[in-house]
């Protein structure tokens, strides 16, 4: 046998096995994949669709079986006892515990970047206790304070609770944004006779600001969500969390599902605005460059 | 304020005395200079002499540790980035990433109020030909075309003092040349003083009307390009600057104009005014393109030095010129240039050779040759930002 004999036999005995063998790879990917993807998916959303389906029902005093379909629920959501309310308390709580904890943070990650100073190490250290602590032990140990100091608890000491979580994460976000900033930009503006004020809100701030919106987006969306610390810290004051939670016992109404699903929505669509924004943003930028 | 208007000629800069010390490392030392209104000025030195501290002491970015720096006659050593007449076109050109390219030169005449910032900007962009990008963001720029409106947003303003760090940095050879002719042209209109940043010495012998040469946070020798090459004061300018043939030896003899130095056996003579060292060890020098090689012994006379006979260890040919390498016994090796005038080689490799160059021709150093290049590590400003940037890492880590 000649070698070139050898070669051919050689690969024609090999040829057919790899692709035979990726080929039942890809099989087995092709369905596993998609199957064990789709199952999580609707896993994820069933309570979600739940939710949202039940918001439609014709319900009594709960909302546990079905009883017809209606609108009602939608157009008079402030019907139901206090869900309104609590919806209002929630949303006054998360703006205002939102706009200081993003001003607090801001500052705290812009002077923990950009200036050397004692107890530097252990402040930064101190901003992720929050993070870390169980909130059952923040909740509770927030609260023998209020009482300690005799403090009335209401929306004013939800507030407060809120704020202090939401700091660590707002510096913690922002820090990372002021760490990537090339301070050569801040210099420039100096030596282009910005005033320091000047440089900050025309440099610096909108350089951070994409940072900065990401804490007060991230912020928001904690305090509203927040059960657990509100709870031991609102005295009698309702938030939508607390009110779910509080009518579960007896039946959440369906105007409750009305808000939550809502809500959803409201999130859904503003993602979906974003990354169009985005995308039509980075087609023009590709198409003018 | 004193920069509410434009500068209407360019102004004197005058250091005295200045020092810059960081913690732990001493970047600047006393340092003392003039720079006279409308000219080019350029300093020039290894990377990690000082160059940027220099620059950033001027502009205000850094504060001094000791010394005054005046600006046209006028203190400014306690006034901030912003009251001072000056501009900076930075090292990495710090362009605005948010702001479209007009808009980021006409920031500096907004901030003082100047009136028709808009044409003023686009004008200044016409003058580096890219006012046709006015509305693009920095990010849609090449590296050279942010240069240019670096260099344009500095402009704009008519600052009585420009700086530059070596702004031509990151250009291809190309463009670089052409930058360099655009600046000259550009600092010979608006008449400004310049005081430009570089570590490529052709860049500042082509550029400056005068050139200080900068090593270890100080300045060793100061003057017109001309002048530096043809009587480097020290050992250091003598091999920044271009390359040199060093001697060291004990003064044998002394006349009323001219001095001998023993090297190796043989006397070699240096004008007395062209020799900063009139007694003990000294270092004469000259330059590759000074010498002649000889294949028999050139006879001794008056006005020549002779070292050899030696042996041609390396020959390098680049078109117009030669270069050879002749090894001398107990001298070391020696650095020809040599014009192609016939054709080939005038000395082949191994051939025993004969260098001379004519008294008028040598220089006298006031140090010595040291072995070791006098500057060391290579940790500009650059590197320290990665440094501190890593312990920052490092300590979000802990944290
Ligand atoms: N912020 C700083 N802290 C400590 N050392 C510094 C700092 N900035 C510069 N240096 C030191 O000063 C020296 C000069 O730096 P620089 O002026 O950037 O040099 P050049 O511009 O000539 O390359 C360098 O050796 C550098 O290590
Ligand atoms: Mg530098």
């Amino acid at each position: 046998m000649t070698v070139q004999e050898g070669l051919v036999i050689a690969s024609a005995a090999d040829a057919p096995h790899p692709p035979r063998a990726r080929r039942a790879q890809f099989s087995l990917g092709s369905w596993l994949l998609p199957v064990y993807t789709a199952l999580a998916l609707i896993f994820l959303l069933i309570p979600i669709a739940y939710t949202f389906v039940f918001s439609f029902n014709n319900s009594l005093k709960s909302n546990i079986s079905w009883r017809g379909f209606t609108l009602d629920n939608w157009t008079n959501v402030c019907n139901a006892q206090d869900v309104c309310a609590a919806f209002g308390n929630s949303i006054l709580i998360g703006v205002v515990a939102t706009v200081v904890a993003t001003a607090l943070g801001t500052a705290i990650a812009i002077a923990l970047v950009r200036y050397r100073f004692r107890f530097r190490s252990a402040i930064s250290l101190l901003l992720f206790l929050p993070m870390a602590t169980p909130e059952v032990v923040l909740g509770a140990g927030l609260a023998s304070e209020f009482l300690g100091a005799g403090v009335q608890k209401g929306i004013g000491t939800i507030i407060v609770a809120h704020i202090m979580f939401c700091i660590s994460f707002v510096v913690v976000t922002v820090k990372a944004r002021v760490s990537s900033l090339d301070p050569a930009l801040e210099e420039a503006g100096r030596d282009l006779y910005g005033s320091p004020a000047q440089v900050f809100w025309r440099i610096t701030f909108p350089l951070l600001l994409p940072g900065i919106i990401a804490a007060a987006l991230l912020s928001f969306a904690l305090s509203f969500d927040d059960f657990i610390i509100t709870s031991f810290n609102s005295g009698s004051a309702t938030t939508f969390p607390k009110f779910v939670y509080i009518s579960a016992a007896r039946g959440i109404p369906a105007e409750a599902n009305v808000i939550a699903s809502a809500v959803f929505l409201l999130a859904i669509v503003l993602v979906i605005g974003q990354q169009v924004t985005a995308a039509s943003r980075r087609k023009r930028l590709t198409r003018v460059g | 304020m004193a920069t509410a208007a434009f500068a209407e000629a360019g102004a004197d800069l005058e250091l005295v005395g200045v020092h810059k010390r960081f913690p732990g490392f001493t970047a600047i030392e006393d340092l003392s200079l003039t720079i006279p209104a409308g000219s080019f000025f350029a300093l020039l030195g290894p990377s990690g002499c000082g160059k940027t501290t220099t620059l950033r002491l001027v502009a205000g970015l850094e504060e001094a540790t000791a010394g005054r720096i005046l600006i046209g006659g006028k203190d400014v050593t306690d006034t901030k980035p912003f009251q001072r007449p000056v501009n900076t076109v930075f090292q990495s050109y710090a362009l605005f990433p948010h702001m479209s390219i007009i808009e980021n030169v006409a920031f500096g005449l907004r901030r003082r109020r100047i009136a028709d910032a808009t044409a003023k900007a686009h004008e200044a962009l016409s003058l580096v030909e890219l006012d046709h990008l006015a509305t693009r963001r920095p990010s849609q720029l090449s590296g050279g075309q942010q240069q240019r409106v670096a260099l344009a947003r500095a402009i704009v303003n008519r600052p009585a003092l420009l700086l530059l760090d070596e702004p031509l940095g990151a250009l291809d050879l190309k463009l670089r040349r052409q930058m360099q002719l655009e600046l000259k042209s550009i600092q010979e209109e608006v008449g400004l003083t310049f005081l430009h940043v570089t570590h490529d010495q052709e860049e500042a012998m082509t550029m400056a009307d005068t050139v200080a040469v900068m090593n270890k946070g100080q300045i060793e020798q100061l003057g017109a390009p001309e002048v530096l090459y043809e009587l480097p004061r020290t050992a250091f300018v003598a091999n920044f600057l271009g390359q040199s043939n060093l001697f060291t030896g004990p003064v044998a003899d002394t006349t009323a104009d001219s001095i001998s130095v023993n090297i190796a056996g043989s006397k070699i003579v240096v004008p007395r005014a062209r020799a900063k060292r009139h007694s003990g060890q000294v270092t004469i020098g000259v330059r590759p393109e000074k010498l002649s090689l000889h294949l028999t012994a050139p006879e001794k006379t008056a006005e020549t030095n002779v070292l050899g006979p030696g042996r041609v260890i390396d020959v390098s040919f680049s078109g117009v010129s030669s270069q050879y390498i002749v090894a001398v016994p107990g001298l070391g090796s020696i650095i020809v240039f040599a014009q192609n005038m016939g054709a080939g080689p005038m000395a082949p490799e191994g051939a025993e050779t004969w260098v001379s160059w004519k008294v008028e021709h040598g220089f006298g150093l006031e140090d010595e040759a040291s072995a070791a290049p006098r500057f060391t590590a290579d940790d500009d400003t650059a590197t320290i930002a990665v440094q501190k940037k890593r312990a920052l890492m490092s300590e979000l880590e802990e944290a």
